[in-house]
């Protein structure tokens, strides 16, 4: 039960401020902005507590998102409700800033009227709020549509409204990862994860039924011991063992908890199907190879190869890699075979960025960095190098086995929908230590 | 970069500030800072020569990020660099920096040192000005180090500027306060003094405040700055406020010079000198003239200099405190501040007024302005104004107004603020104490105190009337009416209930005469306040109905009822439960004589200090108690309730843990069992003194040695004194009291026994006196610490003690004491320390004497010193084998000595050995065929000679006719040491 909800700028100024329950104060608004926004040391805790009210907050660029309850709340539902919030505004009006809230303030009230009563979350669902919470004026629409938002809002499928047509059935899959490592400099793996998103897009006609299938090592196995030894063996590599996962509220958790099998019915538009996160087997798309030796005590050198680890065919974008510099660095010099190197001050650190790279090359940069003396004996600490990518294939080894869809009423069935399917992997924080 | 030369303008740096203050937020600001040190690094970097321009404008960056909370850890070297440049920007900006961001590395201290050394020996006076600046603002011990000599030079040479001087003498002043062992005046004391007649008055008034610092840490060697000091102040004063053109601040001549005299003439008593002396008081008189003129200007900070100056002369009398005229003149005018509208004079005026009623001369004079106090104690509408309000009241109470600053001081209680109530009840208590004429009054006050403000009324108020109650008799009646009619009310105050409780258990009786307070009434009265009640009024409570049921007998019934009901004789807390069962029982089993004795009327308290005013001592705050007042205190709470010794002898009655009863256990040793393992928390000093004994043994004993070898012999003076044969002990009974020692007591020889087999505990214990003994024992040599505790609340005088031995115990004891303090306050303790040096072996044991007066009568008592042989002891650890084998070469008769005797004390083995161990020999185990038995074996350590012992004892449970035996036999090589320790262990067991 959220008592209230309160959005500030960066300087604490509140923007929007709604307060649901009367145990929350006006005094809150100034609480929050004293103890934490202006705090003196950073306040890195999301949960602050303040004379016996619990703060929950996010920041978004430059934007403080501050839900306050005097109850004892579920704090991951909290969360949960801030990030819906922040994605059910960046639907609306686009990116999260200062003017965009200011422009648009009597819709986030309207918003924050609907998705929470009485601080309670309720549908927020962006699909099923555009129906009602318009932007631009609308026609007062007519009796029937009125009692068909309230039937839909209110009924099973809250999320879908009945008679959407479209001409092209069409469905859009994206398998979003971003990878995670820490490596060891000698190449030693001390930890990694991959966290997905599967991202749906659908445009299809009707209520559809919808069912999705991944090379999932617990469906793979089954399906193995009832088909042929031969096939199990064959498709048992390529699954991958999923540690654990979220779905859309339109997935049938009854069906996955019973059969393991995906199966809903998908809102009209763009939403995220479902979250994962592997640990095991993953392919690191990048190997950082730092060599840094320390001439003197006024001179560093610096040497890192990176090494592309996927299919020579596809082609890595982004990349970028941060060398780290000491903290009294005077001069650098960078010599690199590929891309762009320049030496950061504002940001004492090294960016070497190169627009696209094939899979299985190497490339190298070297610096020399030259350090004013210090009478501060403290040695540096050589945080770890960095690096950011996007390659064109799952770094988790997720492939989309089928996705079928099934409309009993109108007419269409599986073959005609045209289906995309796209990969995409990104870095998360991909460190190498130095 | 070239040179710009325009000014001290520097645009990179306005530049820079500009874009921080422009950060949208803290991330950018970083990057910002991050890219300008990158910037500054690339320029500091040792290949290319910086102008002094760009210098000075980086290192200035520098430190504006450092004053953003960033760390800096180079550009040191350039500031040092900036400080031995000519130009004045330039050098202003490195001794800023060195100033902040000074670190203690040795290599740049020794460069910093050396460019301020080089400015000091300049003759540019700003630039001397700058170093003089640095070291103060740094201030550390490294520069009061270099610079502590040289400094004092500057200030008094000849030819130093003005400006210069007045740098050195605050940069001396704060050196001094930092390292004030390294700054030392020594031969420039006299030309330091004579700064005071310096014709700047900017170097006076810096030099003042240096002398003022050092002559609070020796006077002596500044007194010649009295003279010199008041014949400035004179100049100031009588000058018109034209003459000192630039330190006439609105109309009021150099108005901080004056006040810096003054206060550093409050650091001297008044000059003795009569010239000088008359010279200030003029000079004071003219002060207080001045302030009776017409301002010259409206402006508030004319006013403010004034009154300035006008206080610390106030202060200055004040201090002096032997110029009545004065202080009645500066009373006066305090007086008219009082009224002033302006709240901080008014404040100032009851600050200063509290400490001039102390003086003798002005307190009549204070006495006049009560009205105008107690009316700012109403109407003041600042918390602090009004506090000093009630300190003034305090101190300005005397016997003549006490009842009306009581009476103000009680009903200004009422609408107090919560932070001063305490302290206002405290001062209320006292007073009431201290000037009560009649009781009726002081009860009467101190009751209504505990109705008004009863949760800020402190355990001592109410123990405090208590004591008055019961020390008085005449009061007694009232206060009991007064309590019983104050109960009435349905609501009271807890510590209104303890009172009632108390007081009514003790002189309810004096009122039941009166139908309305019968006995019952007054029962059920304090019992339908006993559930409200928290566990300790509970307590006392109950005490209160045990002595009801003494009073009157017709009450007893109702009171056993109400003892026997489950919730106090069930009741889950331990306390009530047993006070509870105790006296229900007591109150069933005992007779009416008994219960009379035993639930006697308290006695009177012994006096001393009032701990309501060691309370208030405790609460800091000006003008609380000054140290003349807490005599006073002490003499007329004196004759408050000296109320005489009455029955001191009488038991003390129902001695409980919640009865406030000073002379319950002195020595909280009543309870300790007797063996001295008294349990640590009891917390009385006997019982910390052996509690260390164990580990503190050794070392003791080690500094025994030295102490013994300068023994001389025994003195024969004490032999004299000794008039009868210390064999014949039972025949004179104690009470004989006579200037000779008297015989040993009767018991004295039981005494003796208890200490065979332990070193510490209770010697002797009678009404008057406790004697406790801690002692020490390592090879022939011993000391002994004897407490003598005073149980009574009256001193003893003329106490003193004597150790006396005859005949061969001459040759065979040594034995050596120090005198003790011949007065022995009322429940005090002193101690005594005895050395004892074996020569030989012996048998019986030294006489202690104790004389003293108690009230008149001579007390003697003689004990013998529990000193015996085993406690030379040596263990000897030796298996089966050696111990038998020296057991049949001491075979001879007349080594061995054999007792079968009844056993006393049962035979627990545990005991047993407890008891064998503290005989000092080593129990051996497993040495006996028979494994009930016990051996032992020790040498006793004299100094003539090492005499070896073996003992065995043999229990024999079933003896003849069911008796339990034991046999015990001793053999040593002699034969007087076998019978002695023979004869003292059948005792023991």
């Amino acid at each position: 039960m959220i008592g209230g909800l309160f959005i500030y700028n960066h300087k604490g100024e509140v923007l929007i401020s709604r307060v649901y329950r009367d145990d929350i104060g006006r005094n809150a608004v100034d609480a929050f902005r004293v103890n934490v926004i202006h705090a003196r040391q950073q306040v890195r805790c999301p949960v602050t507590n303040i004379a016996r009210t619990s703060f929950f907050h996010v920041k978004r660029s430059n934007i403080w998102l501050a839900a306050a309850t005097k109850q004892n709340v579920n704090a991951a539902m909290v969360f949960e409700f801030l990030y819906k919030m922040c994605d059910v505004m960046t639907a609306y009006f686009g990116k999260l800033s200062e003017d965009n809230i200011k422009n648009n303030f009597v819709l986030i009230y309207e918003l924050l009227d609907e998705i929470l009563d009485f601080g309670y979350p309720q549908n927020s669902e962006t699909g099923a709020l555009k129906t009602f919470i318009t932007q631009q004026g609308v026609k007062s629409q007519t009796k029937e549509e009125q009692s068909q938002i309230t039937s839909q809002v209110t009924g099973q499928i809250g999320w879908r409204r009945e008679g959407i047509k479209y001409r092209r059935n069409e469905l859009f899959l994206d398998v979003m990862e971003s990878v995670n490592l820490l490596m060891s400099p000698q190449g030693q793996v001390l930890s990694a994860h991959v966290s997905g998103r599967v991202v749906m897009k659908s445009y299809l006609s009707g209520m559809p039924e919808c069912k999705f299938g991944m090379n999932d090592k617990i469906v793979i196995d089954k399906q193995g011991k009832g088909g042929s030894s031969d096939e199990a063996g064959k498709s048992g590599k390529q699954s991958i063992a999923i540690d654990d996962c979220t779905f859309n509220q339109c997935v049938r958790l009854s069906k996955f908890d019973s059969e393991r099998s995906i199966s809903f019915i998908p809102p009209d538009g763009e939403f995220e199907l479902m979250r994962y996160r592997t640990t095991k087997d993953i392919i690191l798309p990048f190997r950082v190879i730092p060599l840094v030796r320390e001439v003197g005590r006024t001179k560093l050198e610096v040497k890192v190869v990176i090494k592309s680890n996927f299919k020579p065919s596809l082609l890595a974008q982004k990349i970028e890699v941060r060398i780290p510099t000491p903290l009294n660095t005077s001069g650098v010099q960078v010599i690199c075979m590929k891309g762009k190197a320049k030496y950061k001050a504002s940001e004492n650190s090294i960016v070497w960025k190169i627009k696209r790279m094939a899979g299985m090359k190497e490339s190298q940069i070297s610096a020399e960095i030259e350090l004013l003396p210090t009478n501060d004996k403290k040695k540096w600490a050589r945080p770890p190098i960095s690096m950011n990518f996007e390659v064109p294939f799952a770094p988790s080894g997720l492939k989309v086995r089928y996705l079928k869809v099934f409309e009993s009423k109108l007419n269409y069935s599986d073959h005609d929908v045209i289906k995309w399917v796209r990969y995409i992997g990104r870095s998360g924080i991909y460190e190498t230590r130095c | 970069m070239p040179a710009v030369s325009k000014g001290d303008g520097m645009r990179g740096l306005a530049v820079f500030i500009s874009d921080i203050r422009n950060c949208k937020s803290k991330e950018a600001e970083i990057k910002r800072i991050n890219k300008e040190l990158a910037n500054i690094r690339s320029k500091f970097k040792g290949d290319k020569a910086l102008d002094g321009y760009s210098k000075k404008k980086y290192v200035c960056k520098l430190l504006f990020i450092f004053l953003l909370g960033h760390d800096i850890d180079f550009g040191h070297m350039e500031a040092v660099n900036l400080l031995s440049s000519n130009k004045y920007t330039e050098k202003q900006i490195g001794y800023l920096f060195i100033s902040v961001l000074v670190n203690s590395n040795s290599e740049l201290i020794r460069l910093i040192n050396n460019g301020i050394k080089n400015d000091l020996s300049s003759r540019n006076p700003t630039f001397m000005c700058l170093a003089l600046h640095c070291i103060a603002n740094v201030g550390s011990r490294e520069m009061a180090e270099a610079f502590a000599g040289e400094i004092p030079r500057i200030l008094v040479a000849g030819d130093t500027m003005d400006s210069v001087k007045q740098s050195a003498a605050l940069c001396l002043l704060r050196l001094y306060k930092t390292s004030p062992d390294l700054v030392l005046m020594g031969e420039w004391t006299s030309r330091v003094v004579h700064l005071l007649n310096d014709q700047h008055m900017g170097v006076v008034t810096a030099a003042i405040s240096l002398i003022t610092c050092l002559s609070q840490k020796n006077p002596d060697e500044f007194k010649t700055c009295v003279s010199l000091a008041v014949s400035r102040l004179s100049r100031i004063v009588s000058s018109a406020s034209t003459d000192l053109q630039d330190y006439t601040y609105y109309f009021v001549p150099a108005p901080w010079l004056s006040c810096k005299l003054l206060r550093l003439l409050q650091c001297y008593p008044p000059p003795e000198d009569g010239a000088v002396k008359g010279r200030l008081v003029e000079c004071l008189e003219t002060i207080l003239n001045k302030a009776q003129e017409p301002p010259k200007s409206k402006k508030v900070q004319h006013s403010n200099a004034k009154n300035a100056i006008l206080f610390e002369a106030i202060a200055l009398i004040i201090h002096y405190d032997s110029e009545p005229n004065l202080l009645v003149r500066a009373c006066n005018q305090l007086g008219q501040f009082l009224q002033h509208r302006e709240t901080n004079l008014r404040y100032l005026a009851l600050e200063s007024m509290c400490t001039l009623a102390s003086s003798e001369f002005s307190h009549e004079a204070v006495k006049t302005h009560i009205e105008t106090v107690i009316n700012a104690l109403k109407t003041e509408r600042d918390v602090s104004v009004r506090q000093r309000a009630a300190d003034l009241l305090y101190a300005m109470c005397d016997r003549s107004n006490a009842k009306q600053i009581v009476a103000e001081m009680l009903s200004y209680l009422e609408t107090a603020d919560y932070s001063i109530r305490e302290e206002m009840v405290l001062k209320v208590a006292i007073l009431a104490e201290k000037y009560a004429v009649d009781y009726s009054w002081y009860v009467d006050t101190i009751l209504n105190l505990i109705r008004i403000a009863g949760d800020y009324v402190s355990e001592e108020v109410w123990y405090r009337v208590i004591q008055i109650v019961i020390n008085r008799d005449d009061v007694q009646g009232y206060a009991a009416k007064t309590v019983f009619e104050a109960l009435q009310a349905p609501a009271c105050h807890e510590n209104m209930v303890k009172v009632g409780g108390y007081i009514l258990g003790e002189f309810g009786n004096l009122i039941a005469g009166d139908p309305r307070s019968s006995p019952l009434v007054q029962f059920n009265l304090l019992h339908s306040k006993f559930h409200l009640c928290s566990v300790p009024t509970r307590a006392l409570l109950l005490s209160a109905y045990i002595k009801f049921i003494n009073l009157f007998p017709e009450t007893k019934s109702t009171i056993q009822e109400v003892l026997r009901s489950d919730s106090q004789i069930r009741n889950s807390d331990v306390e009530l439960q047993q006070r509870a069962v105790e006296y229900l029982k007591l109150s069933s089993i005992a007779s009416t004589d008994v219960l009379a004795t035993v639930l006697e009327e308290m006695p009177p308290f012994p006096e001393r200090e009032s701990s309501i005013l060691a309370k208030l001592k405790k609460k800091k705050g000006p003008g609380a108690v000054s140290s003349t007042e807490q005599e006073d205190g002490k003499r007329e709470g004196g004759e408050l309730n000296g109320g005489g010794e009455r029955g001191a002898d009488s038991t003390i009655a129902a001695s409980n843990a919640s009865t406030p009863s000073p002379s319950a256990d002195l020595l909280g040793l009543r309870s300790s069992g007797p063996v001295s393992a008294a349990p640590p928390s009891a917390g009385s000093l006997l019982v910390d003194v052996f509690s260390e004994a164990g580990p503190a043994a050794p070392a003791a004993a080690v500094n025994d040695d030295g102490f013994l070898r300068d023994l001389e012999p025994p003195t024969e003076s004490s032999d004299s004194l000794l008039a009868e044969g210390p064999g014949d002990s039972d025949s004179a009974p104690p009470s004989v009291v006579s200037e000779d020692p008297a015989p040993p007591m009767p018991q004295s020889d039981e005494l003796l026994h208890k200490f065979v087999c332990k070193s510490n505990g209770v010697l002797f214990e009678n009404q008057l006196l406790q004697i406790g003994v801690k002692s020490e024992y390592r090879q022939n040599l011993g000391r002994m610490y004897l407490f003598y505790g005073n149980k009574t609340s009256v001193q003893f005088v003329s106490f003193s003690t004597s150790v006396t031995y005859t005949g061969e115990l001459q040759s065979q004891l040594n034995v050596q004491t120090k005198p003790v303090e011949p007065l022995v306050e009322g429940g005090a303790q002193v101690q005594q320390v005895i050395n004892i040096e074996c020569l030989t072996d012996f048998s019986d044991a030294p006489l202690l004497n104790i004389k003293f007066r108690y009230g008149g009568a001579l007390q003697n008592l003689t004990l013998k010193l529990p000193v015996t042989v085993n406690k030379f002891f040596q263990p000897t650890e030796m298996v089966s084998h050696d111990f038998f084998q020296r057991w049949k070469q001491l075979s001879q008769p007349q080594q061995e000595a054999q007792k079968i005797f009844k056993a006393s004390h049962g035979m627990d083995k545990e005991v047993l050995k407890g008891k064998l161990l503290g005989l000092g020999m080593a129990l051996l185990e497993n040495v006996d065929p028979n494994p009930e038995n016990f051996v032992c074996a020790g040498v006793i350590q004299t100094k003539a000679q090492q005499v070896g012992c073996l003992l065995r004892l043999e229990p024999n449970a079933q003896a003849q006719s069911g008796e339990q035996m034991y046999r015990l036999t001793l053999r040593s090589s002699k034969d007087t040491v076998s019978k002695r320790l023979c004869d003292l262990l059948a005792e023991q067991f």
